[in-house]
């Protein structure tokens, strides 16, 4: 078991309800000689992963490819996305509020599209390219998205600051020439409690302009 | 959420040997918008989730003599950029697009929206789909059920139908494909949505070892189409009613037609009244209204939900309108 839990709010956790014995398991679901094996540890890519009918649910070996770059981790198959980023990279940028695909808070980018991280498991996430906040400023110069945000005032607790600044990238990488109104739909995925949407609005229109003018330069 | 062991077979028939045989040991994960919810909530408590997400056949989107196989992982977004969707099925796309928030139409897929499970609050809190309370008493007459059903609730189930498409599939007559070690079948959706009568059905007419491989829609045939729903909030909720209309004319009167309401009752609401009350006639704001009234005749609203009755009235006559293209 690894020491963090998933479900680090805890509060759904009921006693008695938690774990089970494997080989109980096994045999209850009745399935025949040879169909559950278990993979031999240390390996684990896309095809193998294939090969191997069942893993976990202890620890297994999940490789992430964030930002460029490969972590390697040795997770439960329970743990999302979000919380691997979070509890296992110290990657802190997503934010967990929900935790239940209704805020937005923990966007990130996940082979060009925008995701709820807290609700993909991070083993899904394998052999795809993941973005995350911390990744949008890699020689310290501020993103074009992020500086759009910076200019038009687009937070104030900026605690869905994050996620939001994700799916706007997510969406002017697709819509290079938005309309406030595809703007509107484009963000519908993400809440802010300080009510800062007209500011961010404003950042996706001028972000849009902005990385537009310089693909063209 | 509890542990569990995770398989991510690469072939259909691999994933099926990998379920179980009752309900509550395994289940299927496809985008995980749903599913990973239930789990948190220890609503579902599976020991092993098989992943549809590696397996290709599952993800095409195929042109047939039937009409257009569009597979269980395409997701919601895949669907609504493909051109001959956009192009033949106007009503599916306006569905698909309701479903708004980007991310749940990327992660989401076609089979996982049908799969969903229903978003009653009962339910949700682990009194199952028909809640009861100690002595036996249904829960949703004698509690909160303002987005409970209107329609073909005098059954246990009062929940709704939480599927954006399957009203806009019922209409267009789409069925799906079920895949199951014993082979294949094909269901109308129409009839693949249950109302469960007791606590061991669910909603939809699939066994714990079946995997839905995908859905068939027919040659829309220059039917007119279109849906439309009422909403309370414009993203991250479900409607509070939608109708899906398909329309056959014969030059400007209705020869068939079929109106499908969503979110008012435990299944996808095909109205024969409506389409009598259309068959014959021209469609215009009267006769739109006519066909209105008779979809909502038998409405039996519960003590908060009287107010759905409206609203269901409303997105049938608009979507009428919108068909006929007089909206
Ligand atoms: C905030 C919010 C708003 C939403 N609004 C809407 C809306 O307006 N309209 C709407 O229609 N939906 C709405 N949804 C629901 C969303 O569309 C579904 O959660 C999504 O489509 C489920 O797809 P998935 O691939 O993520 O499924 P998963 O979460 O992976 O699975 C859902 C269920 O279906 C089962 N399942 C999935 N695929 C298959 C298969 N191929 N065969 C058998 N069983 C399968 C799973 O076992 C599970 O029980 C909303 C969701 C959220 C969180
Ligand atoms: S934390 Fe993921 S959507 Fe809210
Ligand atoms: S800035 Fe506070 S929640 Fe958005």
């Amino acid at each position: 078991m690894s020491k963090i839990d998933s479900d680090s709010h805890g509060k759904n956790k009921q006693p008695g309800k938690k774990g089970f014995s494997r080989r109980s398991f096994l045999g209850g679901l009745g399935i025949g000689g040879g169909a559950v094996a278990t993979l031999p540890t240390g390996l684990l890519v896309e095809s193998q992963a294939a090969a191997a009918p069942a893993m976990g649910p202890g620890p297994i070996p999940v490789a992430l490819r964030i930002n460029g770059k490969v972590h390697n981790l040795n997770i439960e198959p329970r743990v999302t996305l979000l919380d691997a980023l979070r509890n296992h990279l110290d990657m802190t940028g997503a934010k967990k509020v929900c935790d239940r695909a209704t805020c937005g808070a923990c966007t990130v980018i996940v082979a060009g599209r925008p995701v709820y991280s807290c609700s993909m498991l991070a083993v899904e996430a394998q052999g795809k390219d993941i973005q995350t906040i911390e990744g949008l400023a890699p020689s310290g110069k501020l993103h074009p998205v992020s500086a759009a945000f910076v200019e038009n005032d687009a937070q104030q607790c900026g605690f869905c600051t994050p996620g939001f600044v994700m799916a706007v990238k997510a969406f002017v990488d697709r819509h290079p020439n938005p309309t406030m109104d595809q703007v509107k739909k484009g963000l519908g995925g993400n809440l802010c409690r300080c009510g800062t949407y007209i500011g961010v609005r404003q950042a996706a229109l001028d972000a849009a302009r902005q990385m537009k003018g310089g693909k063209n330069a | 959420m509890q542990a569990f062991e995770y398989s991510k077979p690469t072939t259909t028939k691999e994933a099926l040997g990998m379920l179980g045989a009752q309900w509550g040991e395994t289940d299927i994960l496809a985008g995980g918008t749903d599913l990973l919810s239930l789990m948190k909530d220890y609503v579902h408590t599976p020991k092993r989730v098989v992943s549809l997400s590696g397996i290709k056949e599952l993800k095409l989107i195929k042109s047939a003599a039937d009409g257009l196989h569009i597979g269980a992982m395409v997701t919601i977004e895949e669907l609504l950029e493909n051109a001959q969707v956009r192009k033949e099925y106007a009503s599916l796309v306006q569905a698909a697009r309701g479903i708004s928030s980007p991310q749940i139409r990327a992660m989401g897929t076609v089979g996982g929206d049908l799969c969903q499970r229903p978003r009653c609050w009962y339910f949700r809190k682990g009194f199952g789909l028909l809640p009861r309370d100690s002595r036996g008493r249904d829960l949703v007459p004698n509690g909160e059920n303002r987005y409970h059903a209107i329609l073909g609730n005098s059954g246990p189930a009062k929940f709704v139908s939480a599927s954006s498409l399957a009203p806009a599939l019922v209409a267009l007559g789409a069925k799906v494909t079920i895949a199951s070690a014993s082979g294949n079948r094909t269901v109308d959706v129409e009839k693949f949505f249950m109302a469960p009568t007791d606590a061991s059905t669910r909603e939809v007419d699939l066994k714990p070892n079946e995997i839905l491989t995908g859905i068939v829609v027919p040659v829309a045939g220059g039917a007119k189409q279109a849906t439309y729903e009422v909403r309370q909030k414009e993203a991250l909720d479900w409607p509070l009613a939608t109708a899906s209309v398909a329309l056959k004319m014969s030059g400007s009167t209705v020869q068939s037609a079929k109106v499908v309401l969503g979110h008012v009752a435990p299944t996808p609401w095909n109205s024969a009244e409506a389409a009598q009350a259309l068959a014959g006639k021209a469609i215009n704001e009267s006769t739109a209204k006519v066909a209105a009234d008779a979809a909502l005749a038998r409405a039996t609203p519960l003590s908060q939900n009287a107010y759905k009755v409206q609203l269901a009235k409303v997105a049938v006559k608009r979507a009428l309108l919108a068909a006929a293209g007089k909206a």
